[in-house]
Order: structure tokens, then C-alpha cells, then sequence
């Protein structure tokens, strides 16, 4: 259980990540959120890279453990491609913001309904 | 690190949630340190903690900064999440413990990546820019892409360019 410690931080990481996501009507927070999310995948791939009495996988004659070079890579990739997508989803949200004057999903959806129902309303009568 | 996150989870105010989000991204770097990653921690102290917080600020200063008190109780989502982690940790048990040297993901390409084929000391330099140099090819496509996206959702508007070049310098 202990061997298993890291593991169930990065749990605590990504479950908090969700839930902000999923229960956050506010778009802002809710990439906060997914990028919550996504550094607790970082710590899933880095911690068991890890050796201890490692160092950090620099070549050098004074060492000879290493840590796992591999999901620092890995993790190097997922990193910008994660402010990628940080980027285009404020885009979005700034576009939202300028077509319903809010980013909030609740008032955002109450919007849409109305403009549903006044549409059916002005059909009715044809 | 965990506190940071709670107060972020319970904070209405957009303004302090991004600044609580840079704290954390500083705090993962210094954990990243000391798993040896001082790669990552410091491609994640620049761009998670610097980037992110700059856009999120630029992104807050055309919306408006307090968050709404939610309509419904977040019963629903509290029981997702916590179902969903439950599985992950349940999922956990099943991997091989920390600083476990038998494990799978040290034994593959690890060692003859160690072995310092192509004279680069720095090995995550040389895993990144050569054995692996598709992955930074996919990435920079995935990099351009969200740039093409962003021009094309932002075009109309003149304010936000500095944002996007600063996003790009990144890249």
C-alpha cells in the first residue's frame, strides 16, 4: 500500500480535476479544471520513473542510476500540447462570451430554451 | 498542494482561481524536480505556470471575473467523480509499486536509450529530438493546428493578438 501511495495522489488529483469540470457551470473554471486534470496524468507517467538514489537522466561518469528518461519525453509532448488546448478553448469561450454575453453553461443553455420556445411560438400561428 | 486545490474547487472568484491554478503549476514543477524530471518541470514552471496563467488572465479580462452560484446542488458530480476514483485506485493496486526496478517500463528501449547512442549527454534531449522525433513532429502539427483554430475563432477581433503571439513564441 505504501509502494502505491503516489498513485493514490494522483487519484486525488484527477478526481478533483473532474468534478470541477463536470460540476463548474463557469467555462473558465472548467478548463482550470481539465488542466487540474491533466497534470495529475503527468504525475501518473513520471512518478514510477522515478529510481531512488537516481538522478536525472543527464549521461555523466559520476552516476550511474538514472531515472526513466522515456515519460519525461512523453510527458515534454503532453505538456504543450496541453497549452494548445488551453488556448483554443479560451478562444472558444471568449467567442461564446461575445454571442451570449456570459460563460456561464446554466444561463448559456437558459438562452438557447428561450430562443427555441420563442421560435416555436412565432410558428405556431402559421 | 492539495489545499491549493480544494480552495481553488471552493473559490467563486475567477480572478484568485487562476492565481491559485499558477501556485499549483509551481508546486508540480517542484515536485517534478525532485522526481529528477528537471525537464518537464521546467517546460511546466514556463508553460503551465507562466503561459496558462497569461492566457487565463487574458481570457478573464473579456469575461467577467465572479462565477455565478451554482442553480442545482452538485450531488451528481460528486458521485461520478468519486465513483470514477474509486475505479482508478481500485485500477492502481494493480501496477508495480514506486522505485520498483523490475517494472516493465524500465526493461523495453530504456537501457539502450541510456547507452548515449547519439552523443547527446542529456538524454531526454536525445530520446525527444531523435529516437522519438515523430512525437515533436505530431506535436508541433497539433501546436499549428490550434493556432489555425485560434486565427479562425479570434479573427474579428483585434484585442486579443498580443495573447496569441505569446502563445506561439511557445511553440
Amino acid at each position: 500500500m505504501i509502494g502505491h501511495f503516489s498513485y493514490i495522489v494522483t487519484v486525488f488529483l484527477m478526481v478533483a480535476g473532474l468534478y470541477i469540470l463536470i460540476a463548474c457551470s463557469n467555462l473558465i473554471k472548467k478548463l482550470v479544471g481539465l488542466s487540474i486534470f491533466q497534470t495529475s496524468v503527468y504525475l501518473l507517467y513520471i512518478v514510477p520513473g522515478k529510481l531512488v538514489g537516481g538522478t536525472a537522466p543527464i549521461i555523466s561518469p559520476q552516476y550511474t542510476v538514472y531515472s526513466n528518461p522515456l515519460p519525461h519525453v512523453l510527458i515534454l509532448t503532453a505538456i504543450v500540447v496541453g497549452v494548445a488546448t488551453l488556448a483554443l478553448g479560451l478562444a472558444l469561450a471568449v467567442r461564446i462570451r461575445e454571442a451570449y454575453g456570459s460563460i456561464e453553461e446554466d444561463e448559456i443553455l437558459a438562452r438557447d430554451h428561450a430562443v427555441i420556445a420563442t421560435e416555436a411560438a412565432n410558428e405556431e400561428p402559421l | 498542494m492539495a489545499i491549493a486545490v480544494l480552495t481553488l474547487l471552493l473559490t467563486r472568484n475567477l480572478f484568485s482561481v487562476i492565481v491559485l491554478s499558477g501556485i499549483y503549476s509551481f508546486l508540480m514543477a517542484t515536485i517534478l524536480v525532485a522526481l529528477d524530471a528537471v525537464d518537464v518541470a521546467m517546460t511546466e514552471a514556463s508553460v503551465g505556470a507562466g503561459i496558462s496563467t497569461v492566457l487565463l488572465l487574458g481570457a478573464l479580462s473579456l469575461c467577467k471575473s465572479e462565477e455565478a452560484t451554482p442553480a442545482h446542488k452538485p450531488w451528481l458530480p460528486l458521485a461520478v467523480s468519486l465513483s470514477v476514483g474509486a475505479l482508478l485506485v481500485y485500477g492502481a493496486l494493480g501496477l508495480p509499486g514506486f522505485n520498483d526496478t523490475a517494472a516493465p517500463m524500465h526493461q523495453n528501449v530504456v537501457p539502450r536509450y541510456m547507452q548515449n547512442e547519439v552523443d547527446v549527454p542529456n538524454v531526454v534531449t536525445a530520446v525527444l529530438a531523435s529516437f522519438r522525433g515523430y512525437d515533436t513532429l505530431g506535436e508541433t502539427t497539433v501546436v499549428f493546428t490550434a493556432g489555425a483554430g485560434l486565427i479562425a475563432l479570434l479573427r474579428r477581433r483585434k484585442k486579443i493578438e498580443p495573447v496569441e503571439s505569446g502563445r506561439k513564441d511557445d511553440a
